[in-house]
């Protein structure tokens, strides 16, 4: 391998190579004092133990993990595009082969929280639906192009990085399946993130125009990255949002702004390493905080993508729906199959018995 | 590794094909069109480490490189999501049997070429895969054909080289065995299930396995390269395997209440001489651009 010689291994690139990560996926293992709290929902989230799919739940409990868990699922799902759109581009036959298995990944992890949904009482069928109808979202992260190869670097680094940010609390949400999905998934986006820096790593010790390449992914790609964590939620802005009632079903725990934060802080010494320069005038590290100042996100912005009018909202979902649409021949044909298996079983049975 | 025989048989006539009911017998007309085969011909003697077969094996590893490049092109369009992940460990699966070639290609045929060199340098002419791999993403049930082929061939293939007196070769074709295995009873499944399935599916896996037919020819056609390494104990006279794979897909398409087409009217040739159908440069000219764009840069 080369490339590895500078990044120290032990050195924490992302949230899931934290204390925070390991002490979440064990606090999730010691939650087995169920039997002393009996079932009651509130009982069960006062003390701090999984809710769990046959359990008694709110309908608006219910609800907000569907649209949570299926708006990470579709984020999975339409994540695949931007990436996979270098598959056949790949610069390096190792290159390929890395891209394809993330793609494989991000799939596989799309699966998986489709089947953590599916234990709320909703299938898969209608919640792909609903993300080719628009009636639920995806991250809008993915209405931004992969514009050159570097992209592929910078999605890896900064929004597999804030997403695993995100991601990592999760790994203690009150609802047992999404946070035993949230462990699994932010192992293998861990990987993801560190693959993610090590092209940029080697572009920046590349060519010039590897170079600046990379330059221009991480200008593109940082503010909407910073975006991802939404908007703000606390102090006055604490009064809008599904934060607080989040917060208190122990489902979100630490603000859109906190993440923010941890995320900028842990962020700009790997940018300092790569060599690269965050597209901000107002990034510097204050000393009384504690933590790196930054400045406005262009939320106008934000909004105005999250509402449909980003470079890539409609190509995403055209791109799912025609894939989805030119298969239902062959799904249909599966699920034809499989009866006439099925009844073919039944025949042989009765002409057994 | 093992010493192979010495490379002065490059002459030998091609052993008795019998004929196959996909017309795969290499004419007398094709031999004389055969060219000169860079690994044989230009390695012999010069390089102490070159050996004579090389050409050989980069048909096997052109193959798997180019047809993982196509079922790349299936991941975000598959049929369903878990199809997206199959048809993608297709083709890492591929990518890897490719990637355990060329490098000791390189190391035979006398250049001391790296995998990149060879998928990412080479001009279309240089290209030895035949044109089955590189044709165009046709429908589901089109990929479903080629795959069923070629994993029926490539299922074949390595069983024969794992046997190969070439201990490396003997190696890779080990690994790939048990990917291939896989793939084709991926692709068996599916045959059977769409054409058992519904009167669409089933109208379109019918025409699927004749639109493949015309190409499947050329998998086994004992060119120069081939008749060589089989002379060498290296390789496996493509001929002699064309009986069990159409055999494995026959029981196939049988089970999927489908008929296997008779002969085409054309078959395609030229693949292993580097003459190639229309989509292989553009195939190439996406694949490469990026690396070629920037001379020298590692990535």
């Amino acid at each position: 391998m080369y490339g590895n010689d500078v990044i120290d291994p032990n050195e924490p690139l992302n949230a899931a190579e934290t204390a925070a990560y390991d002490a979440a996926a064990e606090h999730d293992d010691q939650r087995d004092g169920r039997d002393a709290v009996g079932d009651d929902f509130d009982a069960l989230l006062a003390a701090d133990q999984r809710i769990e799919p046959r359990d008694a739940m709110p309908d608006e409990y219910r609800e907000t993990l569907i649209r949570q868990i299926a708006q990470h699922a579709h984020s999975e799902i339409i994540g695949m595009q931007p990436e996979g759109n270098w598959i056949t581009r790949a610069p390096s036959l190792r290159r390929k082969a890395i891209l394809i298995a993330k793609v494989q990944d991000e799939a596989g992890h799309g699966l998986y929280l489709y089947s953590a949904a599916e234990t709320l009482g909703i299938d898969r069928q209608e919640l792909l639906d609903r993300l080719h109808n628009g009636k639920q979202k995806y991250s809008s992260i993915f209405n931004y192009p992969t514009l050159t190869w570097a992209d592929c670097g910078a999605i890896g680094w900064l929004v597999d990085g804030a997403a695993i940010m995100n991601q990592v609390p999760l790994c203690r949400c009150s609802y047992g399946p999404y946070a035993r999905a949230m462990i699994r998934v932010c192992k293998e986006e861990s990987f993801h993130q560190r693959q993610g820096f090590e092209i940029l790593w080697n572009l920046m010790r590349g060519t010039e125009s590897q170079q600046a390449m990379a330059q221009d992914a991480a200008d593109r790609w940082w503010w909407p990255a910073l975006a991802m964590f939404g908007p703000p939620d606390t102090g006055e802005a604490a009064k809008g949002g599904h934060t607080e009632q989040s917060m208190a079903w122990g489902i979100k725990r630490f603000s859109n702004d906190d993440l923010r934060q941890k995320f900028v802080d842990m962020t700009v010494p790997q940018a300092q390493k790569l060599g690269l320069t965050l597209p901000d005038p107002d990034l510097r590290w204050n000393e009384e905080r504690g933590h790196w100042d930054f400045g406005e996100i262009d939320w106008d912005e934000f909004w105005q993508v999250l509402r449909g009018d980003g470079p890539c909202n409609a190509e995403r979902i055209e791109h799912r729906r025609r894939a989805h649409d030119e298969g239902a021949w062959v799904r249909e044909a599966a699920n034809a199959y499989a009866a006439k298996q099925a009844s073919r079983e039944q025949q042989q049975k009765e002409s057994a018995a | 590794m093992s010493t192979p025989a010495s490379p002065s048989s490059t002459d030998t006539g091609t052993e008795p094909v019998t004929e196959p009911v996909t017309g795969a017998a290499a004419s007398a007309s094709e031999s004389a069109q055969r060219e000169s085969l860079p690994g044989a011909a230009e390695n012999t003697g010069a390089d102490p480490g070159a050996k004579p077969y090389a050409a050989y094996l980069l048909g096997l590893a052109d193959d798997a490189m180019v047809y993982a490049q196509r079922l790349g092109e299936w991941m975000t369009n598959a049929p369903q999501i878990e199809e997206d992940m199959a048809l993608g460990n297709v083709a890492l699966d591929l990518l890897g049997q490719a990637r355990g070639l060329y490098p000791y290609i390189g190391s035979i045929d006398g250049t001391g070429r790296g995998e990149d060199d060879y998928a990412m340098q080479r001009d279309e002419r240089e290209w030895h895969n035949v044109h089955l791999v590189e044709q165009e993403r046709g429908d589901f049930a089109d990929e479903m054909a080629r795959l069923l082929w070629f994993s029926a061939y490539q299922v074949e293939l390595h069983s024969a080289l794992t046997g190969s007196g070439d201990d490396v070769v003997a190696g890779v074709a080990g690994k790939a065995l048990k990917e291939v295995r896989y793939h084709l009873d991926h692709a068996s499944l599916w045959v059977v299930r769409l054409g058992d399935g519904t009167e669409e599916s089933h109208r379109r896996m019918q025409a699927a396995l004749e639109r493949v037919l015309p190409h499947l020819a050329e998998l086994f056609d004992d060119d120069e390269a081939s008749v060589l390494a089989a002379d060498l104990d290296v390789g496996v006279l493509p001929s002699t395997l064309h009986d069990a794979v159409v055999a494995r897909v026959a029981r196939v398409v049988e089970q999927g209440t489908l008929t296997l087409p008779d002969g085409s009217r054309w078959r395609s040739r030229g693949g292993r001489a580097g003459i190639h159908s229309r989509p292989m440069g553009s195939l190439l000219a996406e694949m490469q651009h990026i690396a070629r764009s920037h001379p020298g840069a590692t990535w």
